[in-house]
């Protein structure tokens, strides 16, 4: 047996490291799709009429629609009614950290992610959606100094309803695609965040989404607002226990920057990839994430790290409406043992001089498959509009696959596009060439992959560069050191 | 230093070392000569534990121990380096830092402790003043875009700083122009020392007007055929290897 291929065995014997359930009371809807489940998530929300409206509008188009098929993932047909719409811990309205169940708190110590010390140290503040409802928000105070709104995307309904009803669906329209649409119809909670003309977001604003509930889908809405000159930068990350039943995941983030507005956006996903020898278990996250740059000189980036889950559709996009406005697109995928992902992104340039730039960077190992799909649009008013594209993948072991599919629709002339992609694998020579300075397979393979993806990683916020790399060394780990 | 006592090895399945001996002690400075397919990097790899490449009978010993058995990164940290015949491209990389992870598995491997960043810098800028190489290629990866003379004076740089005790140049002649053969040459006669030993394998003479043998081997057919000292590189410039076939 080749070096390489017991590296390759090795990670596949490990387990997920963060497989653990945590014991809270759940208030949980039984499993079921239909009118009257939508009108009980929008009753227990307390929400106003036209929003139930907006729901059940959004439900009754996802009936006609078709699951898309496309994609190169392949799983077992889903069941929209045998899952559960709804899933609350039971304690609600927290003013406080010390009002948090303790049991919550212990699983974000088990993760590595204490809410106080990420409080005291760090200066991020956490707003920690649990199992749908936001449980507990902190620095709350000081970012109402500075007049950003950041909370839950329920209070946001109750306290800025103008806002929401102007911005919600206005970038993802609950008609754009079959996921969109049944999140629109059940979405329980979410992310909200305002950054009023001219504010430059104090701190990183950072959520840890968690799936805590057995066949509980996560229907997450995120909606980030950056009016005129206004910055921010916005951290995701997520973990999951361990699973039998397939659990789906269809959230739905808009991001809208206004003129001279920069919203970056980044996420470091390590979601439950499935049982390692069958694949079994494992989260579904089909994902809508698409920002629009309103106007001029505004800015949006996304920064993606995808570890975890077994199957993941997501394609983060920006519409670069605003003259001279920029889109960026920053990934690193990593698909392992039976993991596969169709990923990649959607550059659609409308205004003059717009600008996109996307990275991509894929890694397999053991029987992972992985898509990049790309999508770059020119319309026929960007003038001088530029892309760059870079799509490398990697493979590690003879099992696993990388795909490319770049899609390049060009409508005016004076486009300037540029395309590069690579393959290559950590081969036996590479790992025969460290060996032979001293340095072990395990160790070359972090060394190689982290290099890989070093383009990526320095576009992540310092404190979420090294949560990505201890990330990845999980869903890698044999395989990276 | 090493001993290779009737080494029969092979790749796939293939007998291709047909039981070599070979002993140095030292301080030496061995050369191997023989044809392609001879089985001259056979050796090579089988002395640094190249996975494919199994023995079949016969033992190396390096200060005494069998090494058989040993991981390729084992053997590496026990003092044998080779020079690659064909240095391997790391994309992404960088020069640096590779070789200030080898240096520190080595280190470490010593009960010594890792240099940091700053020691390893002051460190590495002495080493390539030796090898007339750029400070800029440090920022490079490893290997990549190098051309065929700089990925050998890259070996000769990591032989440097890693200080081995058994030194294997695997055809490092090859693609190098004169100027590069000189820096490379020099490079290793100033490495030379009592305790030090190389084998260098060649095809050539060349590389050994500049690094001169205590020991020339004929390799031939797995075997080594025929030893003597430096001149014996210069009678096989001269009469190439067919008188000394059976």
């Amino acid at each position: 047996m080749s070096n390489e291929q017991q590296v390759i065995d090795e990670s596949l014997k490990k387990d997920y490291a963060y497989g653990f359930v945590t014991d809270i009371e759940s208030e949980t809807l039984p499993p079921g799709l239909n009118d009257d489940v939508i009108r009980t998530i929008s009753a227990i929300k307390e929400e106003p009429e036209w929003l139930l409206e907006w729901r059940l509008k959004a439900y009754r188009h996802w009936l006609k629609m078709e699951e898309p098929k496309w994609a190169k993932v392949v799983y077992p047909e889903i069941d929209y009614q045998a899952i559960s719409y709804f899933s609350a811990p039971k304690k609600k309205e927290l003013a406080s950290l010390d009002e948090v169940d303790p049991e919550l708190l212990a699983t974000y110590t088990k993760l590595g992610i204490p809410l106080e010390e990420q409080k005291m140290l760090s200066g991020v503040a956490v707003d920690a959606v649990f199992d749908s409802v936001s449980v507990a928000t902190t620095f709350k105070e000081e970012l109402k100094k500075a007049g950003v709104i950041f909370g839950s995307f329920s209070e946001a309904v109750k306290n800025y309803p103008e806002l929401i009803k102007k911005y919600l669906g206005s970038v993802v329209p609950y008609t754009d695609n079959y996921y969109a649409a049944l999140n629109s119809a059940v979405f329980t909670d979410g992310s909200f965040v305002y950054i009023p003309k001219g504010v430059k977001c104090p701190m990183e604003l950072s959520t840890y989404f968690r799936i805590n509930e057995a066949n509980t889908g996560q229907f997450e809405r995120t909606l980030i607002i950056a009016e005129e000159g206004s910055h921010v930068s916005y951290l995701e990350g997520c973990t999951a226990p361990q699973r039998d039943e397939n659990q789906l995941h269809a959230a739905v983030v808009e991001l809208v920057a206004h003129k001279d507005a920069t919203i970056k956006y980044s996420t470091v996903q390590n979601w439950y990839p499935g049982h390692p020898e069958t694949g079994a278990g494992g989260i579904y996250n089909f994902v809508t994430k698409r920002g629009i740059c309103l106007e001029e000189n505004s800015h949006i980036s996304w920064t993606q790290v995808e570890t975890g889950s077994a199957v993941t559709w997501k394609y983060p996009s920006c519409i670069l409406k605003g003259d001279n406005s920029v889109g960026e697109f920053y990934s690193v995928a990593v698909t392992n043992n039976h993991q596969q992902a169709d990923t990649g992104t959607k550059m659609i340039h409308l205004g003059k001089n717009t600008k996109s730039t996307i990275i991509s960077k894929g890694i397999s190992a053991g029987q992972g498959q992985q898509t990049y799909r790309g999508e770059v649009k020119i319309m026929k008013g960007a003038e001088n509009a530029r892309n760059f594209s870079q799509c490398d993948s990697i493979l590690i072991g003879e099992k696993c696959g990388a795909h490319t599919f770049p899609y390049i629709d060009v409508r005016n002339p004076t486009a300037q596009m540029e395309h590069e992609a690579t393959t290559s694998n950590i081969g036996e020579d590479q790992l025969f060439y460290c060996n032979q300075r001293g340095i072990s397979s395990e160790d070359a393979v972090s060394m190689i992959v982290n290099g890989f993806c070093k383009d990526v990683f320095k576009e992540l916020p310092m404190e979420f560069a090294v949560e990505a790399t201890k990330l990845m060394e999980v869903s890698l780990e044999g395989s990276i050191g | 230093m090493l001993d290779i006592k009737n080494l029969h090895a092979g790749v796939d399945g293939k007998e291709i070392l047909k039981g070599l001996n070979l002993s140095i002690k030292p301080g030496e400075m061995h050369a191997i000569m023989g044809r392609n397919g001879s089985g001259k990097s056979t050796l090579a790899n089988v002395i640094t534990g190249r996975e494919d490449y199994t023995v079949s009978k016969g033992d190396i010993l390096f200060a005494g121990d069998s090494i058989l058995d040993w991981s390729p990164e084992a053997r590496s940290l026990a003092g044998i380096f080779m020079s690659f015949q064909y240095p391997v491209v790391i994309p992404g990389v960088n020069n640096t830092y590779f070789l200030k992870a080898a240096l520190n598995a080595k280190r470490k491997h010593a009960g010594k402790k890792g240099l940091d960043a700053a020691g390893f810098l002051k460190l590495i800028k002495e080493k390539l003043i030796e090898v007339s190489m750029d400070p800029k290629y440090l920022q490079r990866a490893v290997n990549d875009g190098f051309s065929g003379g700089e990925k050998k004076r890259n070996e000769i740089l990591q032989m440097l700083t890693l200080e081995p005790t058994l030194a294997i140049l695997d055809e490092t002649d090859s693609g190098l122009d004169i100027d590069a053969l000189k820096i490379v040459a020099d490079g290793v006669n100033r490495y030379r020392n009592a305790d030090r030993s190389f084998l260098v394998i060649t095809h050539y003479q060349r590389l050994l007007k500049y690094i001169e043998p205590d020991f020339v081997h004929v390799l031939i057919d797995g075997q080594i055929v025929k030893s003597g000292g430096k001149e014996l590189a210069l009678e096989l410039e001269e009469k190439g290897y067919n008188w000394l076939e059976s």
